[in-house]
């Protein structure tokens, strides 16, 4: 069976706002969509770095005396639900996916346009929701791991409209799944083959399926565990027999594939990067397809490492400790394609590159010590301390933040037709980079010597390294000046762009910047290499 | 520069490509059913942990009766088989026989949940009493909720299907075979969760 598309219903944009009011509409669209997931991330990016400025201006005295340590365990947890649930995982995945995918498949819009803009429009009220729990008698204080027994002690309503809050988040998340992985695999342009995709699509499906496969046990165990709050049943309640080891396990098996959700992206969006601003193909594609494909598999089965202090039996241990160190195999091949990819190229360096290039930096040495820590010896060691906050910022900030920036360089020329102040852009880079580093380097040493996470108050002789850590904050934080200002600036009065400055060879690049509604005036391109740069002067050799 | 002048790759306005698609909804509704059953796969997995690892406390070991929720399984089991029907005659154009059997469908759905709230108020134990309690009545009633919200949506397709009514004909099936997979979905996990809460 074959579905018509009829000009005069797709074409219903004159139903619906233009100008900049279609970003506040139910827009079918998927460029207006993925804009929207963008921006209002970004807006949330601003309220959790807010939040983690406050925690390292705390954490500059061994003293409580910033705050109280009740408003220190709600700040944390908003810090990390909203940097993980409302920045990280909607923008890598929703405003990336939405604006490219169509572009790489070569389709007019999503496979489900509807439920795109479902997807999206769960996103705002859930994340405001988050915030203002703030002044209902305290947000939640459990972290974002919101173990029992401590979600279940600490004040109710805080909790439970965390618990809904990140329940409307992994609804969205999982129609985006399903959206991605329809649109990857059935709404291909016709001749195009699955192994000529960019590898931002393959990333997208292996993303797409950890979303639709763990995302729904997060769901059903944050159910279980309202019932416990609310109802006083005792699944996760030892008091009234139940057993706090399921609710981590129940909880891993989402949140470790998480890693991969917010990280698998970021994977196949600097592999669009690095070829383009070095005149290179991509260096091993075949062997990237199946390395993010047993990203998925291994994925699925290494959660436990994140419990090793959990009375885990020793067979366990050996399992996910093993299965874990392979891990390293995929994205080791990765990072030696990329490096590959680099090597020899006609390298420019502009804030996409250098971005990306701090990227592979930064994930290398989170990646190094995540080996470390699936060693179970080790792991017992700095478990619960500052190291494993240092690591996991490596990964998540070092790894895909940067790959956020790196993105919003690299397409920002598509999306608005203007081009971003290089200069403004490499000096957003050097106060990132040094700031970053700044901040988690020294966290490393903190957590080997014992300073535990997630607590306001610590051991004055840990005062100086601290106070070293905040100041990398505080560059942080400062970095975004420019960054704004450089958008700010650039859209008003920014050079012109033009369709395809950067003469890449993706899709989205063969069509005027910023692109017609329906991505193409005629028929979608058939780009059978888009990685194919430098073929021209091989040939003439 | 070179390159992309060059562009031998790249065909634009290629004529082969037209304006239709193949018709994919039914691919989401199958990717959603996949997460919907990791959903109970989660909660089978912590309710077969909790048997293995946390013994219940002395005298809380409930027998749970069988013959209702035998019935039940063959409420489900036929109800599937009569909404197949439904789809078969629809195909023939007979809409008026579709209406009639998507109605039987939908009664055996209703009596399923009239029986399953039966078997709620007679159980010796309540939501609270113990983990084993808690686990039946979340699998249970998390089963259902999906069972109800199948029965609604059959009754719409019902009304849908009458004659001149034009959303469902055998020209347009997919709403019936949209709920008739997820009514055969519902019914899968009912095989399940009777195998692994009452047999085992």
């Amino acid at each position: 069976m074959t579905i018509l598309i009829d000009p005069q219903k797709t074409n219903n944009e004159s139903l619906q706002p233009k100008g900049w009011l279609r970003y506040f509409s139910f827009s079918l669209d998927h460029k207006v969509i993925g804009i929207q997931y963008l921006v209002c991330g970004f807006l949330f990016y601003l309220i959790g770095g807010t939040l983690a400025s406050a925690i390292r201006i705390e954490l500059a005295s061994p003293m409580s005396d910033f705050m109280p340590r009740d408003v220190y365990n709600q700040v944390l947890t908003l810090h990390g639900t909203i940097m993980i649930f409302l920045w990280i995982v909607p923008v890598v995945n929703g405003a990336f996916g939405n604006y490219l995918i169509p572009f790489y498949v070569g389709a007019r819009d999503m496979a489900f346009p509807r439920l795109n803009a479902v997807a999206f429009w769960l996103i705002p009220p859930s994340g405001l929701m988050l915030v203002a729990s703030y002044f209902v008698e305290g947000a939640a204080q459990a972290g974002w791991t919101a173990y029992p027994p401590l979600s279940i002690t600490t004040p109710q309503s805080g909790q439970i409209i965390w618990i809904l809050s990140v329940l409307l988040l992994g609804g969205s998340s999982i129609f985006g799944g399903i959206n991605f992985i329809a649109t990857i695999i059935k709404l291909r342009r016709p001749g195009l083959k699955l192994m000529q995709l960019p590898m931002y699509c393959w990333a997208m499906l292996g993303t797409s399926l950890l979303v639709v496969l763990s995302t729904p046990v997060l769901a059903g165990t944050l159910i279980l565990l309202s019932f416990d709050i609310i109802a006083n049943t005792g699944f996760f309640n030892p008091v009234l027999g139940g057993n706090v080891v399921v609710y981590q396990h129940l909880f891993w098996f989402y949140s470790h594939p998480a890693v991969y959700i917010m990280v698998l992206p970021a994977f196949g969006l600097v592999s669009e990067i690095l070829p383009v601003h070095a005149r290179k193909p991509l260096f091993g594609y075949t062997t990237m397809v199946f390395s993010i494909m047993g990203i998925v598999v291994l994925g699925l089965v290494v959660w436990a490492h994140h419990m090793f202090t959990s009375g885990t039996p020793p067979w366990m241990r050996l399992f996910f400790t093993i299965a874990t160190a392979f891990i390293a195999v995929p994205t080791g091949i990765k990072f030696f394609n990329w490096v590959a990819t680099l090597w020899g190229g006609k390298i420019s360096i502009n804030s996409a590159m250098l971005f990306s290039c701090g990227f592979i930096i930064n994930f290398v040495f989170g990646g190094i010590t995540g080996v470390a820590l699936a060693q179970v010896p080790f792991d017992i060691h700095v478990h619960d301390t500052y190291f494993v906050v240092a690591h996991f910022h490596y990964i998540v900030y070092g790894g895909t933040v940067f790959i956020i920036f790196s993105s919003i360089y690299h397409w920002f020329p598509k999306v608005i037709g203007k081009m971003l102040n290089e200069k403004l852009g490499i000096l957003h880079f050097i106060i990132t980079f040094i700031g970053f580093n700044l901040c988690f380097a020294p966290q490393h040493w903190l957590g080997l010597n014992g300073m535990p996470r997630r607590v306001a108050e610590y051991d004055p002789q840990f005062q100086f390294v601290n106070q070293i850590s905040s100041l990398g904050a505080l560059l942080m934080a400062i970095s975004t000046i420019p960054f704004l200002i450089n958008i700010f600036l650039s859209v008003r009065n920014g050079k012109n762009a033009g369709d395809n400055p950067w003469n890449a060879l993706t899709p989205e690049w063969l069509t005027s910047s910023p692109p017609p509604v329906e991505n193409w005036e005629g028929d979608a391109p058939l780009v059978e290499e888009p990685y194919g740069y430098g073929k021209e002067i091989s040939e003439q050799n | 520069m070179t390159t992309l002048d060059s562009s031998k790759e790249i065909q634009k306005n290629n004529s082969e490509v037209n304006e239709t698609h193949e018709d994919f909804r039914m691919f989401g509704l199958i990717t959603f059913l996949i997460a919907d059953g990791m959903t109970f796969a989660g909660f089978f997995a912590a309710y077969l942990t909790y048997k293995a690892v946390n013994p219940l406390p002395d005298g809380a070991i409930y027998e749970l009766e069988l013959p209702i929720p035998t019935l039940n399984t063959i409420l489900l089991l036929v109800s599937s088989a009569t909404f197949h029907k439904a789809g078969k005659a629809l195909l023939k154009d007979k809409n008026s026989d579709s209406q009639k059997w998507l109605f039987i469908t939908a009664f055996l759905g209703i009596i399923f949940l009239i029986c399953q709230l039966f078997e709620y108020f007679h159980l010796p134990f309540g939501l609270t009493d113990n983990l084993f309690a808690s686990t039946f009545y979340a699998l249970t009633g998390f089963h259902g909720l999906h069972v109800t919200l199948g029965t609604l949506m059959i009754l719409i397709i019902s009304w849908q299907s009458r004659i001149n009514c034009g959303r469902l004909s055998s020209q347009n099936m997919f709403p019936l075979e949209a709920v008739e997979l997820y009514w055969h979905f519902v019914d899968g996990i009912w095989v399940i969760l009777f195998i692994i809460l009452y047999l085992l």
